[in-house]
């Protein structure tokens, strides 16, 4: 392998995590305080994609500026996030705190494909393609490899944003503490008077948000087609796995391991490619079942 | 005491965090003597049982039984070479009936895995019955144990213990949640069985009556530490183990 | 008087062939995922959910169809060959993911099983990659048989192996072994301090899961002439997870009930709501999950209580969880 084959595979890796960090530190954050791993996440990922793809295309058909794709991302994962996010907290998983797990999960399940065939319902099963905002930032030259200036500086950017910004969020805003309050112990914070249930609303909107951020972003990379939430929601869940459930700078470290580790595998071994997410995620539970950055706990016998 | 050494702790050491639950705990537990094991809230009388019998593995220190090296081999390693324990929070499948649970620690105990045999026919049901009939539990044999109140869960949970035939018994604070006015009765019941069957018993229990009529030997415990380590007489009447232990808990 | 109806509907069944011809193949379908369903519901009474299952019914098809291809094919050949390699690949991934609970269950198969759907379709010399493979009609016990008589005996073949997978379930899930299995799923820390272990007790009920899931693959491949990379598709462990929730998870009637509905209803509703059948999947799960959680079988019991009163006692120690289709 050549230098420059490295940087490609390095460039593609690091791209590659920012988007899957989005997803999954969403998922994350949403298990840290619900305690609820929800299956349905990576339908939140696809449906920012596509809401994305199809009305930054429109835009862009009816001759306004390609830049107009940006703000567009901001707002339809917003959209998702508060709209479809907020009611199945609300309305459903509301009700199944107190079930037992195996319930839980079949309920997030049940969330998952119901939100499967909308996205059929209002976007069909045609491909979207939709790259405007990936075109208008044009191309570096590095190392001698042109890279676009979207995936090699605007993802990872965005990524290293969103963790520091969350960050900040929980440790410095009022808001923010209250969720960090909730996590940490639940009855004590509905004892001193936390309102639990708007925590979980918020935490719920903000890491559905997240996902379809990704979404949002990932969909000027690689067309949108039916099936992605399905592949997205198994990988975050791997990286999520891998860096300890609840760990918010683990995943964003698991992120780059495994996307790394997978753009590095398409380069080496494309057979494999697939593969190298889970192995890796295989490898870390094999040695570590809480996830590298997890705590194990014992049960008070 | 010239009895023969069934398990020995050495040096144990664990901390979780700041708090260190064992500090060089050193102990000998003989075979025929009861243990009592007495201290505050928080004292790591559950976190000694905890090492003794696999479910935590010290950070320094070791366990031996029967002269040989158990240091954090499995629970269920200890429980075949023969130490069983009863917890201090009812440990019971909580959605099988109360004979159904003594039936599985039956069929465990008796190494029955045959897929085919219902386990309500195995050869040891009688027995089982027996048994719930010396912990007064014999009538509600058909409850789903999530129905029952935390007393009669506590005896369950020691009948599963004895269902296993140990050498060893280790029991968390047999008589909390039991009313105390059967207190007495179920623990001469429990001790009689326990005399007869050869085990040798080390409970944690608060109840310094209790603990004056059943034990051979008492190890005081406090912040991970034994204090002080004799004959019942002795140390209960010791104006340090009224002051810090006694005085607090009664 | 509560086993009237079950027998009533098993008799009804192993008629069909002469009243209703047509539905033969419909019905051989279902029992093919009620085998499989049945597997699942093993893995439910641990408290274990898995979304990968569909690996082991296309494991043990695929299985199938190669030693149809190869060897000429002997109908039982062919199914035996299946199921043990359901079994085998079973006992692999198991020992890996019995050591996890709850959601990490249910997405590490979820992953083993979408690693293998994406082999199927990459290394397509071997597998026919998305188109699949033919399989060719087995023979049974050296007859080459016509289509239809070999339908027909595939139907009944079907039937007797789901009555016996049903029987032979019902009896390990009362066994020992099988109320260990149970009892993973209310205390782990209890049964290792009895001195099992709760990995090698949820082995167990996987090897069967798996080789049950392999015997619904395999019975499929043949009845449908082909199997594809679809087999193995996260979309059909869905399905049997919720014919599972469907049918009853409490029993191993409800594998069976909740196959027969679930084909039935597909086959004449999906062609209305073809566009959003997950989605009624998905409302109906959620309506049993927090309606009524037993499931179709779960009611029966529960009208049954109401007409003639409450069944035997409970705790008779075997069978209360677990009432088979010929009780
Ligand atoms: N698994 C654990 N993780 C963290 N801390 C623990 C753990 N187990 C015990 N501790 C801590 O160690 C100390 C000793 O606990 P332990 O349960 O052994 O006390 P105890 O003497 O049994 O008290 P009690 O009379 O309340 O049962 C306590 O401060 C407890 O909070
Ligand atoms: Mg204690």
């Amino acid at each position: 392998m050549n230098l420059q084959l490295f940087a490609l595979a390095f460039f593609d890796g690091i791209a590659y995590a920012a988007l899957v960090f989005l997803v999954a530190v969403g998922l994350t954050l949403i298990f840290g305080v619900l305690r609820v791993l929800n299956v349905a996440h990576g339908s939140f990922y696809a449906m920012g994609a596509y809401a994305t793809a199809s009305t930054v295309g429109a835009i862009v058909a009816a001759g306004y500026s390609p830049w107009l794709a940006f703000p567009m991302m901001i707002i339809a994962s917003a959209l998702i996030g508060g709209l479809i996010g907020g009611p199945v907290e609300k309305l459903l998983l509301r009700r199944i705190y107190d079930m037992e797990e195996v319930l839980q999960i079949l309920v997030t399940f049940a969330v998952f494909m119901i939100l499967e065939d909308v996205q059929r319902l209002v976007w069909g099963v045609q491909p979207y393609f939709e790259s405007s905002a990936l075109m208008v930032l044009g191309t570096v030259d590095v190392l001698g490899i042109t890279y676009t200036a979207y995936q090699l500086i605007l993802l990872p950017v965005v990524a290293i944003l969103v963790l520091v910004g969350l960050r900040i969020f929980l440790r410095h805003t009022l808001s923010g503490k209250l969720i960090l309050a909730v996590t940490e112990d639940r009855e004590a914070a509905t004892a001193i008077g936390v309102n639990v249930d708007r925590v979980y609303l918020v935490t719920f909107v903000v890491g559905a948000s997240l996902a379809a951020f990704g979404g949002a972003l990932a969909s000027a990379t690689t067309s949108v087609i039916p099936g992605m939430g399905a592949d997205m929601i198994v990988l975050s869940f791997a990286v999520v796995a891998t860096a300890g459930l609840g760990r918010i700078e683990g995943a964003a470290i698991t992120a780059l391991l495994i996307g790394l580790g997978r753009s590095f595998a398409v380069y080496l071994a494309p057979e494999l490619d697939v593969l190298v997410p889970y192995l890796i995620m295989l490898a870390v539970l094999l040695v570590r079942p809480e996830g590298l950055f997890g705590m194990a706990h014992t049960r008070k016998i | 005491m010239s009895s023969k050494v069934l398990m020995a702790a050495k040096g144990l050491e664990i901390r979780f965090g700041g708090v260190v639950a064992a500090d060089d705990v050193n102990i000998e537990i003989h075979e025929g003597h009861n243990l009592a094991i007495i201290g505050p809230n928080g004292a790591g009388k559950t976190t000694f049982l905890n090492i003794c019998t696999g479910y935590l593995k010290p950070h320094r220190g070791s366990v031996t039984f029967d002269g040989r090296d158990v240091t954090g081999l499995a629970p269920r390693r200890l429980v075949r070479m023969g130490v069983a324990r009863a917890f201090q929070i009812p440990q019971l499948f909580t959605e099988h009936t109360v004979i159904e649970n003594l039936l599985i620690a039956a069929a465990a105990q008796a190494r029955r895995w045959s897929p085919l045999t219902p386990i309500a026919t195995i050869p040891e049901r009688g027995e089982m019955l027996h048994l719930l009939d010396m912990v007064r539990c014999a009538h509600i044999a058909d409850r789903p144990v999530s129905e029952l109140p935390e007393g009669q869960r506590k005896l369950i949970d020691i009948a599963l213990a004895l269902a296993l035939k140990p050498k060893l018994l280790f029991m968390d604070e047999p008589t909390s949640g039991v009313a105390s006015s059967e207190k007495f009765e179920v623990l001469d019941i429990i001790a009689k069985a326990l005399a007869e069957a050869k085990v040798t018993a080390v409970f944690v229990e608060h109840d310094i009556g209790i603990v004056e009529r059943f034990a051979d030997e008492v190890a005081v415990w406090n912040r991970g530490e034994v204090l002080f380590r004799g004959v019942p007489g002795e140390i209960l009447s010791h104006p340090d183990v009224i002051r810090d232990v006694i005085g607090e808990t009664v | 008087m509560r086993s009237i109806l079950p027998a009533l509907i098993v008799l009804l069944v192993a008629v069909t062939p002469v009243l209703a011809p047509t539905s033969q193949v419909l019905l051989t379908l279902a029992f093919a995922k009620g085998l499989a369903v049945l597997g699942i519901i093993v893995l439910l009474q641990a408290g274990q959910v898995s979304f990968g299952h569909a690996l082991y019914f296309a494991v043990s098809a695929y299985v199938a169809a190669s030693v149809a291809r190869s060897f000429g094919g002997e109908l039982v050949t062919t199914l035996l060959a299946g199921v043990a390699a359901a079994a085998v690949v079973g006992l692999v991934v198991g020992v890996f993911v019995v050591r996890y609970r709850y959601i990490f269950f249910a997405m590490l198969n979820l992953a083993v099983s979408m690693i293998f759907f994406a082999l199927l379709e990459k290394f397509y010399y071997v597998t026919g990659g998305s188109d699949g493979l033919q399989v060719p009609r087995p023979t049974v016990v050296g007859l080459t048989l016509e289509r239809g008589e070999f339908e027909t005996i595939l139907f009944y073949g079907a039937l007797v192996l789901s009555l016996l997978a049903a029987w032979g379930t019902h009896r390990y899930l009362a066994s020992p072994l099988g109320n260990m299995l149970r009892a993973i799923k209310t205390n782990e820390v209890r049964l290792e301090y009895l001195g099992v272990s709760a990995r090698s007790t949820l082995l167990s009920g996987y090897v069967l899961s798996a080789a049950l899931c392999g015997l619904g693959g395999a019975l499929m491949a043949v009845a449908q002439g082909i199997v594809t990379p679809e087999y193995a598709y996260w979309v059909r462990s869905g399905e049997f997870v919720f014919i599972a929730i469907l049918g009853g998870s409490g029993s191993v009637a409800g594998a069976f009930v909740g196959a027969l509905i679930y084909e039935g209803v597909r086959t004449y509703a999906a062609a209305f709501a073809s566009d959003i059948w997950q989605m009624v999947l998905g409302i109906v799960l959620l309506v049993i999950i927090i309606f009524g959680p037993s499931g179709v079988t779960g009611l029966y019991q529960r009208l049954m209580d109401r007409l003639v009163g409450p069944a035997r006692p409970r705790g008779a120690g075997d069978s209360e969880r677990a009432p088979g289709a010929a009780e």
